[in-house]
C-alpha cells in the first residue's frame, strides 16, 4: 500500500500524522457519532457500517492487512448484516414517540464525557514518552497463519469452541418455541 | 504528538462515543451497537501498540486483535439473539419499559 513509508517519512515534519490519517478519523469518528444519535435505527445501523469500514481503513494504513480484511469481513460482512436484520425481526426501525434517548441521558453523557477526558488526558501527558514513526513491519500473511497455527495454536482452538458454542446458544436463545410441544 | 498518540486519541473518542451511545440510548439493539463500537475502539489501540511497538515481528498485538473480533463476533450473535428472544417474549426493545426480569 506505500501508506506506512508514506507516514513514517512525515512523521518528523510539520504536520504529525498525513492527512489519509485525518481524513479517515473523521469518516470514522463521523459514522459512529450517527450511528449513536440518529433517529430511525435502520439508519443507526447503516452509520455502523461506515464507522467499521472506516476502522478497517485505519488498519490497512496501521500495515495490518489481515486484520483490515478480517474486519471488512466479520464486521461489515456479518454483524452489520446481523444487526440489520435484528432490528427488521424487532420493529426497530420504528422511531417511538417518547424520544430515543434514555431518561437518564445527561447522567449517560456526563459519564462518557469524564471517560473522554481521563483517556485524553493520560495520552496527552504520555505522549512525549510514546515511541515514534518506525518503518513498517514486514509481515506476511505466511507469518501470520504459522503464528496461528504453532505459537498460538490453544486460543485457536477455544475460539473454535465459542464461536461453535455462541452459534448453537444464539439459535437455541431465539429459536422460536412452539405452543404446546416443549 | 507522535502517529500512536494520533491512533489512541481517535480509539479514545470512539470509545467515547460508544459509551455514550450504550449509556443514553433506549433501544436496545442501539446499546449492542455502542458496546461494539467500544470494543473495535480497543482493537485499533492493540493494532496501533502493535505497529508502533518494539517488536511488531512477534505478532502479539495483532493476534489479540483478531482474537479479539472473533470474541465480539460471537458476543453480537448471542446479543442479537438475546434481543430477539426478549422481543418476543416482552414485545418491546425498549429499556426503559424492561425493568422486571419475571415474565
Amino acid at each position: 500500500m506505500g501508506h506506512g513509508a508514506f507516514s513514517s517519512g512525515l512523521g518528523k515534519g510539520v504536520l504529525p500524522m498525513s492527512l489519509v490519517f485525518y481524513l479517515i478519523a473523521a469518516l470514522t469518528v463521523a459514522g459512529g457519532l450517527a450511528s449513536m444519535v440518529l433517529k430511525n435505527t435502520v439508519h443507526c445501523a447503516l452509520a455502523l457500517t461506515v464507522a467499521f469500514a472506516g476502522l478497517a481503513l485505519f488498519f490497512l494504513n496501521l500495515d495490518a492487512q489481515f486484520a483490515g480484511f478480517a474486519q471488512i469481513l466479520v464486521y461489515i460482512g456479518a454483524v452489520a448484516i446481523l444487526v440489520v436484520f435484528a432490528i427488521l425481526l424487532t420493529k426497530g426501525s420504528e422511531t417511538p414517540k417518547d424520544g430515543v434517548f434514555s431518561r437518564t441521558w445527561l447522567a449517560g453523557l456526563a459519564v462518557a464525557a469524564a471517560v473522554f477526558a481521563v483517556l485524553g488526558w493520560a495520552i496527552l501527558h504520555t505522549a512525549p514518552m510514546l515511541p515514534g514513526a518506525t518503518p513498517a513491519p514486514a509481515v506476511t500473511v505466511q507469518q501470520i497463519g504459522q503464528a496461528l497455527i504453532g505459537r498460538y495454536v490453544l486460543p485457536l482452538e477455544i475460539v473454535a469452541v465459542l464461536l461453535t458454542a455462541a452459534l448453537i446458544g444464539a439459535v437455541i436463545v431465539a429459536m422460536h418455541e412452539k405452543e404446546g410441544t416443549k | 504528538m507522535t502517529p500512536l498518540a494520533g491512533y489512541l486519541l481517535v480509539a479514545a473518542l470512539l470509545f467515547s462515543v460508544g459509551l455514550a451511545g450504550a449509556l443514553t440510548r433506549r433501544n436496545a439493539i442501539l446499546v449492542l451497537i455502542g458496546i461494539e463500537l467500544m470494543l473495535n475502539a480497543a482493537n485499533l489501540n492493540l493494532i496501533a501498540f502493535w505497529r508502533y511497538g518494539p517488536h511488531p515481528e512477534a505478532l502479539t498485538g495483532m493476534m489479540f486483535a483478531i482474537f479479539s473480533i472473533a470474541v465480539a463476533a460471537a458476543e453480537a450473535a448471542v446479543g442479537l439473539g438475546l434481543v430477539i428472544s426478549i422481543h418476543r417474549h416482552a414485545k418491546t426493545t425498549d429499556l426503559d419499559q424492561m425493568n422486571r426480569m419475571k415474565g
